[in-house]
C-alpha cells in the first residue's frame, strides 16, 4: 500500500511497501538487514553492506536533530494548495534520515538548525483517499494527538 | 598515448528562442565549430549529442539532430545525465578518440525547455529528487540548494550578502557575452528586492531556463596540429557521482562527487588548483558557486563566502570565475550547458574572449554538476 505515502505519490509499487502500513498505525519503521544487520532509515529492501535482498522493518523513535531546513514557496505541481512549507532533514537517533514537512507544534521562528525534533506518524484527514505522511514536531509528540487530532 | 584537442568552437545565443527548432538551434553552433575549425564536414566520424530528453517534445533527438546537421550515415548517440549532458558528451567523445575509434568527433550540447508549458515545468520541477521519499514533501531544485545554502551559512557563517555577491559579479560579466540570455548588470539592492524562491534565496540566486546549442569539435593529437599549431588540449578530465538522496549524503556544505571529479582531473593533467587561471564553475544557484569554489579547491572549505565578497573571482583576482556569466546570467540550456562551458574556457585559452579576456589564460577549467551533485564531470583545458 505503498500509495497511501506522501500527499502525492511517484512510487505506488516497492519492495518495502509495508512501511506505509505500519506508518498509518502510527509506527515509523526502519529496516535491517537479516544478513548482516545494517539498518536504513528510509527502509531499504536491499542492503548496501552485504547486498543481501532479506529484511525486517523494526520500530524507530523518530528523535533526531535538524541538519538543515528551507521554506519553500514556488511550489511544484501537487502542492499549490499549501505553499509556502517548510522543509527539514533530521538525522535519526538511531540513524539515517528523514526529510519531512514541520508540523504545527514547532512556530516558523523557533526553527533552528541543530534543534532537537521528533519525527511524527500523520494522516492528511482532509483528503478522501487514505494519504499518511510524517512531520517534524517538538520531542515527545506523539502520534495519538499531534498527528490524529493535529 | 594520444591527446585529445579542441579544433572547433560554436555557439548560439542563449534565451527565449521561439524562432527556432532544437535541431536548428544545434545547426546554429555546429555551423558555427565547423567554420571555426575549417573542417570539411566528411572528416567527422561522428557526433555526440548532449541534451536531456524529457523537455522535447521529439523523441530520441540524437538522430534527427544528426540528419539536419548532414552527418548521416555517421554514428550518433545521446547522453544524459541531467544538467551534466553536455560534459558527459564531451567526455564520450573524448573516450572514442582516446579509445582509438574515431578520430574527429564533433559534440553538440542543445536544449529547448521553453517548448514545454508552466504546467508541464512545475509537474517536472516536482520530480527532480528522490521520488519515492523526497518528492511527497513537495521538494523542488532550488529547495535542495537552498537546504545546502542555510547549512553553510551555519557552519562557516555564509551570509545573504555573500550570495548576493556571486549573482552580481555573474551578471556583470553576463552583460558583456553576445550569447547571454541576460545581459545586464544587475546592482544588490535589485537582488535583494526579488522575490523569495525558497529560503534564502530569492529569483536572483537562481539561473533560468532556456534555450540554446553549444559545438566543440574534438581531434586526436596529430589531426589536431592539422588545424591549428597550438590547439587546445583536454588535459584532464575527471568524473564522479554522490548519492541521488540527500539522505544518504554524509555532508551537505559541498558536492563529494566535485572533489573526487577534481581530484583526477587535477592528476590527470598534472597540475594544481593554484594554477588554474579561467574556470566555468555550475552556479545553477549562488551557493553552488561558493561550494565550487571550495570543492575545487580555489579556497579552503568555508571560506567561498568571503573569496567571492573579496573580489577574488573577477578578473584580476585570484582565478576568474563564470567571466561569461555563468549559469546565472548566460542562461542554463541544460542539455547545452556542459558544452558552452568547453568552449567558453577554449575561446579564453586561445585569448579570444574579447573585453572578459583573462590575461595570460595557460590552464582553464569546467565544472560541470548533475542534479544536486550526483554527477560531477571536471575538465582541464590547457595550451602548449
Amino acid at each position: 500500500m505503498f500509495k497511501w505515502f506522501g500527499r502525492v505519490n511517484y512510487t505506488p509499487y516497492t519492495k518495502v511497501s509495508d512501511f506505509a502500513r505500519h506508518l498509518k498505525d502510527g509506527r515509523l519503521m526502519g529496516s535491517r538487514c537479516k544478513r548482516c544487520g545494517a539498518t536504513s532509515f528510509p527502509p531499504k529492501a536491499d542492503c548496501d553492506a552485504c547486498m543481501s535482498g532479506e529484511f525486517e522493518f523494526f520500530e524507530v523513535s523518530g528523535r533526531g536533530t535538524l541538519v538543515t531546513f528551507t521554506k519553500i514557496v514556488a511550489a511544484p505541481t501537487g502542492f499549490e494548495d499549501v505553499t509556502p512549507y517548510i522543509v527539514g532533514v533530521v538525522d535519526l537517533a538511531e540513524g539515517g534520515r528523514a526529510l519531512a514537512w514541520f508540523g504545527e507544534s514547532v512556530p516558523e521562528p523557533d526553527i533552528a538548525i541543530g534543534m532537537d525534533l521528533q519525527v511524527v506518524p500523520r494522516i492528511f484527514e482532509e483528503l478522501e483517499e487514505i494519504k499518511v505522511y510524517y512531520s517534524l514536531e517538538q520531542p515527545g509528540t506523539t502520534w495519538s494527538t499531534a498527528a490524529v487530532n493535529g | 598515448m594520444t591527446r585529445v584537442g579542441i579544433i572547433g568552437l560554436g555557439h548560439g545565443v542563449f534565451g527565449r528562442r521561439s524562432d527556432a527548432t532544437v535541431q536548428e538551434l544545434a545547426f546554429e553552433a555546429f555551423r558555427e565549430a565547423v567554420e571555426d575549425a575549417g573542417i570539411e564536414r566528411a572528416r567527422i566520424d561522428a557526433s555526440v549529442i548532449g541534451a536531456v530528453p524529457e523537455y522535447h517534445k521529439q523523441r530520441s533527438l540524437a538522430g534527427v539532430v544528426q540528419e539536419y546537421l548532414g552527418l548521416v550515415p555517421k554514428p550518433t548517440w545521446l547522453t544524459e545525465v541531467a544538467c551534466a549532458s553536455g560534459s558527459a558528451a564531451v567526455r564520450t567523445a573524448w573516450l572514442s578518440i582516446k579509445a582509438g575509434v574515431h578520430d574527429v568527433v564533433a559534440v553538440i550540447g542543445c536544449q529547448k525547455m521553453t517548448e514545454l508549458g508552466t504546467a508541464e515545468i512545475l509537474a517536472l520541477m516536482g520530480r527532480v529528487g528522490e521520488v519515492q521519499w523526497e518528492s511527497g514533501f513537495g521538494t523542488t531544485f532550488p529547495g535542495y540548494y537552498a537546504m545546502f545554502a542555510k547549512r553553510h551559512m551555519h557552519e562557516f557563517g555564509t551570509t545573504r550578502e555573500q550570495l548576493t555577491d556571486v549573482a552580481v559579479k555573474n551578471h556583470f560579466y553576463g552583460a558583456m557575452n553576445p550569447k547571454a540570455l541576460f545581459r545586464k548588470a544587475i546592482t544588490k539592492e535589485k537582488a535583494a528586492a526579488s522575490e523569495e524562491v525558497a529560503t534564502p534565496f530569492q529569483v536572483y540566486d537562481c539561473c533560468a531556463n532556456a534555450d540554446g546549442a553549444a559545438c566543440v569539435i574534438l581531434a586526436r593529437e596529430d589531426v589536431a596540429k592539422e588545424f591549428s599549431s597550438t590547439p587546445v588540449w583536454l588535459s584532464g578530465m575527471g568524473c564522479a557521482t554522490a548519492s541521488m538522496s540527500v539522505l544518504r549524503r554524509p555532508s551537505l556544505v559541498g558536492l563529494p562527487s566535485a572533489e573526487a571529479a577534481a581530484a583526477e582531473a587535477y592528476t590527470m593533467a598534472g597540475v594544481t588548483a593554484k594554477e588554474v587561471n579561467v574556470a566555468d564553475v555550475h552556479d545553477c544557484f549562488t551557493v553552488a558557486e561558493i561550494m565550487a569554489y571550495e570543492d575545487l579547491g580555489f579556497c579552503s572549505k568555508g571560506e567561498g563566502g568571503p573569496f567571492v565578497a573579496e573580489r577574488q573571482t573577477y578578473i584580476g583576482g585570484t582565478v576568474a570565475v563564470n567571466v561569461d556569466g555563468g549559469l546565472k546570467a548566460k542562461g542554463h540550456p541544460i542539455g547545452a550547458t556542459g558544452v558552452s562551458m568547453t568552449y567558453e574556457i577554449a575561446k579564453q585559452l586561445r585569448g579570444e574572449a574579447g573585453e572578459r579576456q583573462v590575461p595570460d589564460a595557460n590552464v582553464g577549467l569546467t565544472h560541470n554538476v548533475g542534479g544536486i551533485g550526483q554527477y560531477c564531470f571536471v575538465q582541464v583545458l590547457t595550451r602548449d
